[in-house]
């Protein structure tokens, strides 16, 4: 029993030690900025194969590119890497001259050398992003002789087919076009596996920041690159792996992180009345739509893919559900892009939806089911969708589904109609065309399997058309190809988009400079600081 | 004893004892594990999830998809891949990760520490507080102190975890500010020492990192009362009707005759009764937390093993959860083995 003090004492003591060492850390470092953000998307830090959001964003800030575009106006397209570049008459063979004095984080100088290994590399790896070069006719067998040194600062790049110069351009700012530090990266080759298992996991990049450290499912810590020119201000970024929305806002608001990536439309309209907090967002290059599978025969009608949309409520799922998260938007091309279109026409039109079913043949409706992620968003819109298509009879059946689960299935043209995102592969107009308003082969056995394909659509002259476009070198002209190509497809596509996707971040007061652009790889911390 | 006098060698027979566990303990693990093995193998085979689709994502090219598919022999005959897993298992190689890239060990390696550093701080709690809790309810059946243990058992049964979490860190994170927020240590610190048994209070302690040490400590002590409270509840509840059970013995009656202090007969007598099988409470209730508490893992951001299984399960890396499987099936068994010693132990009938 007389022991028993002495224990509550040393109880008492390492409560008090706690929590009075809690209270010194109650900020982050003036020269940190903390990330609370769903990371568990990355599965690889290796240019040639991210894919993924978070995983874009880090290559973003991490690596360079040979091509960038101004985040303001995409139209604008300038050197990173590269210093300028002239493209051959007969349009088939770009050279590039490649900016002198600039560094990796290694200290390794950064030459042609270096660029024709990272493109070649990105296409004989090819892995998930790959297509993006693919497209320009590279494969593994000829990519050595397609993309060649001619000098130390100059290399040529040879396509098989005289494509728009602004669809080869736009590519070359994908990440997979990253610049990879060749001599490091192949100090670390395995196998002939030029890098790859090592730079899964390793950084070897010229950007504002390198990459220390990555925990999957829990941290990725940046630091200064101190051979980049125009110096970062800050000394370290860490990307911490929350889950958890409604904690992320408690860490934002307690300040122990400086900026929460995932917060609901509620949490953001909460912490958005809190002084010490600010609300910023972008567009994103990611449209949500129903995908309408023409095997099912009401949808195959084309009174009923009208009908249907006409029976969305576009602008009160905007408002509600999606505020701050979305922004009505009823064209493939997100606004943005080369060629974009952004008048919606359609709205929630009862009567005429009704009109259209009856021209169908279905003037009491009919029943169908769609296929939903148990996401709260997506939960959301289509319980929205399913009380707006009851207005006129159809009796909408939400199936839910786990996201891989539901994503199967679609892949398998074995739904009705799916509610999902699409975010554009690359910057460039050819990207959602191609899934949106092509389909070149609409057997069950295609070889390719765009969106059209995914709901059996045939989208008959578009396709031509699609791939006419993506030719087409008077940079206007092509514009116009892909308008007309979205006006199609918004009148008779199996496809109701009705939402474009805004990213949202909300940030400390003190926070300045972290700009998000159009696309994830374009979300920049190279010149956030903290005041 | 009586037993072993018969058979006229004590040494033999206890030998013949432990050989005989032993055999039984490894037969038990290597059906059990065969068996989980088996069950979760087929059962992620025949899921509707497109295990390509977690490694090459949505947008991959016919042709990348085929490449992947045919790489993880998925176009094999089932039990031919079955039986591939199971031969590469036996050398200890359980594949990779597709989400973490990792080899499957590794991550488990770094994952269930951070489980184990938890649930066993939760049931240290739950155990020291439940059990005097529970005799405390028994002895004083109907009593004030009674019904509040009936109402705190009732409450942690009832309240979920989440919402629990998730005020608790209002309160005492947001509000007080006594407790720093989720996670397991402060990312500052985070580099001050180096992960060797990946249980963050070990290393920092054994590096002699004592800041970093006393930051552990600060994260890990709510989310471990939050999951003591949960065991605290179950196994006051089990103390108190075990009590109950054993305070109505004769041999209760027979001590109290006997003239023995009332503390005597309630802690010595009684409760090393009650004790046997609160053993198996006890095991269980570790075992459960060993399990990883996802959503508490959710709410803390604690990188443990229930948010990388369930995580992995999401989005069908099958490696990751039969490797995570297999540990909470060796976990289950050797808590079973280790309750069966104390049972030898605290149980004189036993041996």
């Amino acid at each position: 029993m007389k022991r028993l003090p002495k224990f509550f004492l040393s109880a008492a003591l390492v409560a008090t030690m706690a929590t009075s060492f809690s209270a010194v850390q109650a900020a982050t470092p003036p020269d940190t900025l903390v990330h609370a953000w769903q990371i568990d998307d990355i599965i690889s830090l290796d240019p040639a194969e991210i894919f993924e959001f978070s995983s874009s964003e880090i290559a973003g800030n991490t690596y360079e590119r040979l091509i960038n575009y101004d985040i303001k106006d995409v139209s604008k397209i300038y050197g990173e890497v590269a210093e300028s570049w002239t493209v051959s008459d007969d349009g088939k063979t770009y050279t590039f001259k490649i900016r002198q004095n600039k560094k990796f984080a290694s200290g390794n100088p950064l030459t042609a050398e270096d660029v024709v290994f990272s493109l070649q590399r990105a296409v004989i790896l090819d892995k998930s992003p790959a297509f993006i070069l693919g497209q320009f006719g590279f494969d593994k067998n000829n990519v050595k002789d397609k993309i060649k040194q001619t000098g130390p600062y100059e290399f040529t790049m040879e396509t098989d087919k005289a494509y728009a110069p602004t669809f080869v351009l736009y590519c070359l700012t994908s990440t997979v076009a990253s610049i990879v530090d060749k001599k490091l990266t192949m100090q670390n080759e395995k196998d002939g596996d030029l890098g790859y298992n090592w730079l899964k996991t390793h950084y070897a990049g010229s950007g504002p920041f390198s990459i220390r450290d990555w925990k999957a499912n829990e941290v990725v810590v940046l630091e200064r690159n101190p051979n980049y020119e125009k110096k970062a201000p800050l000394a370290r970024v860490i990307y911490r792996h929350i889950k958890e929305t409604a904690t992320q806002r408690l860490l934002l608001e307690k300040g122990d992180v400086d900026i929460a990536r995932n917060l609901n439309p509620e949490e953001i309209a909460a912490v958005s009345k809190n002084p010490d907090i600010k609300v910023d967002s972008a567009p994103k290059g990611t449209v949500w739509y129903l995908g309408l599978n023409q095997k099912n025969p009401n949808l195959a009608k084309p009174e009923v893919r009208k009908a249907l949309k006409y029976l969305v409520d576009y602008a009160a799922i905007a408002d509600t559900i999606m505020k701050y998260k979305g922004e009505v938007h009823q064209a493939f091309l997100p606004k943005g892009y080369l060629g974009a279109i952004n008048d919606n026409p359609y709205k929630l039109d009862v009567a005429k939806a009704k009109d259209l079913l009856a021209q169908a043949g279905l003037k009491d409706g009919f029943s169908v089911t769609m296929d939903t992620t148990s996401r709260p968003e997506t939960t959301g819109i289509a319980q929205a969708i399913q009380s707006t298509f009851a207005q006129a009879g159809v009796k909408l059946e939400l199936i839910p589904g786990d996201n891989k689960q539901t994503l199967t299935k679609y892949r398998a043209r074995q739904h009705d109609i799916y509610i999902g995102e699409w975010g554009s592969d690359y910057q460039d107009p050819n990207s959602n065309a191609d899934t949106f308003a092509a389909n070149d082969d609409n057997s069950d056995n295609a070889k390719a399997k765009p969106l059209a394909w995914r709901n059996a659509w045939d989208p008959g002259p578009l396709t031509a058309k699609t791939r006419a476009a993506v030719m087409e070198r008077d940079a206007e002209k092509r514009a116009q190809m892909y308008e007309e190509l979205q006006k199609a497809v918004l009148d008779d596509g199996p496809f109701v988009i009705f939402l474009q996707k805004i990213e949202v971040a909300a940030e400390r007061k003190n926070v300045d400079g972290f700009v998000m652009g159009p696309s994830f790889d374009t979300n920049s911390v190279a010149q956030a600081k903290k005041n | 004893m009586a037993s072993s006098i018969a058979n006229g060698g004590g040494g033999h027979d206890a030998l013949r004892f432990y050989l005989t566990k032993t055999a039984q303990f490894v037969f038990v693990l290597a059906t059990t594990l065969l068996g989980l093995v088996a069950v979760t193998f087929f059962i992620g085979r025949i899921v509707p999830i497109d295990p390509v689709l977690a490694i090459v994502g949505d947008r991959a090219p016919p042709a990348v998809y085929a490449r992947v598919r045919q790489e993880l022999g998925l176009d094999l005959p089932l039990i031919q891949q079955f039986w591939i897993y199971l031969r590469k298992a036996v050398t200890g190689d359980f594949g990779n990760s597709v989400l973490t890239t990792n080899p499957v060990m590794t991550d488990i390696a770094n994952t269930f520490p951070a489980t184990f550093e938890l649930a066993t701080l939760g049931t240290l709690i739950g155990t020291l507080i439940g059990i005097p809790l529970g005799v405390l309810a028994a002895v004083k059946r109907g009593s004030l102190i009674d019904q509040f243990v009936r109402f705190i058992g009732l409450a942690g049964y009832s309240i979920p975890i989440f919402w629990l979490g998730l005020m608790s860190l209002l309160l005492f994170y947001a509000k007080l500010g006594w407790v720093p927020g989720p996670g397991r240590i402060d990312v500052t610190y985070s580099y001050l020492y180096t992960p060797v048994t990946n249980i963050v209070l070990l290393d920092t302690a054994m590096q002699g990192q004592w800041d970093a040490f006393w930051d552990a400590v600060s994260h890990i002590i709510l989310p471990a009362c939050l999951l003591g409270y949960f065991s605290l509840a179950y196994i006051s509840r089990m103390t108190r009707s075990f009590m109950l059970n054993e305070l109505a013995q004769e041999y209760v009656i027979a001590a109290r005759v006997k003239g023995l202090s009332e503390m005597r007969v309630i802690w010595r007598h009684a409760l090393r009764n009650a004790a046997v099988p609160l053993v198996t409470v006890i095991a269980l209730s570790y075992a459960n937390l060993l399990e990883g508490s996802v959503l508490t893992e959710t709410v803390f951001a604690w990188p443990g093993l229930g948010q990388y299984i369930t995580n992995s399960l999401q989005n069908a890396d099958m490696n990751a959860v039969l490797g995570g499987t297999l540990v909470i099936g060796t976990v289950f068994v050797l808590l079973n083995l280790v309750s069966d010693l104390l049972y030898r132990l605290l149980d004189p009938r036993t041996r």
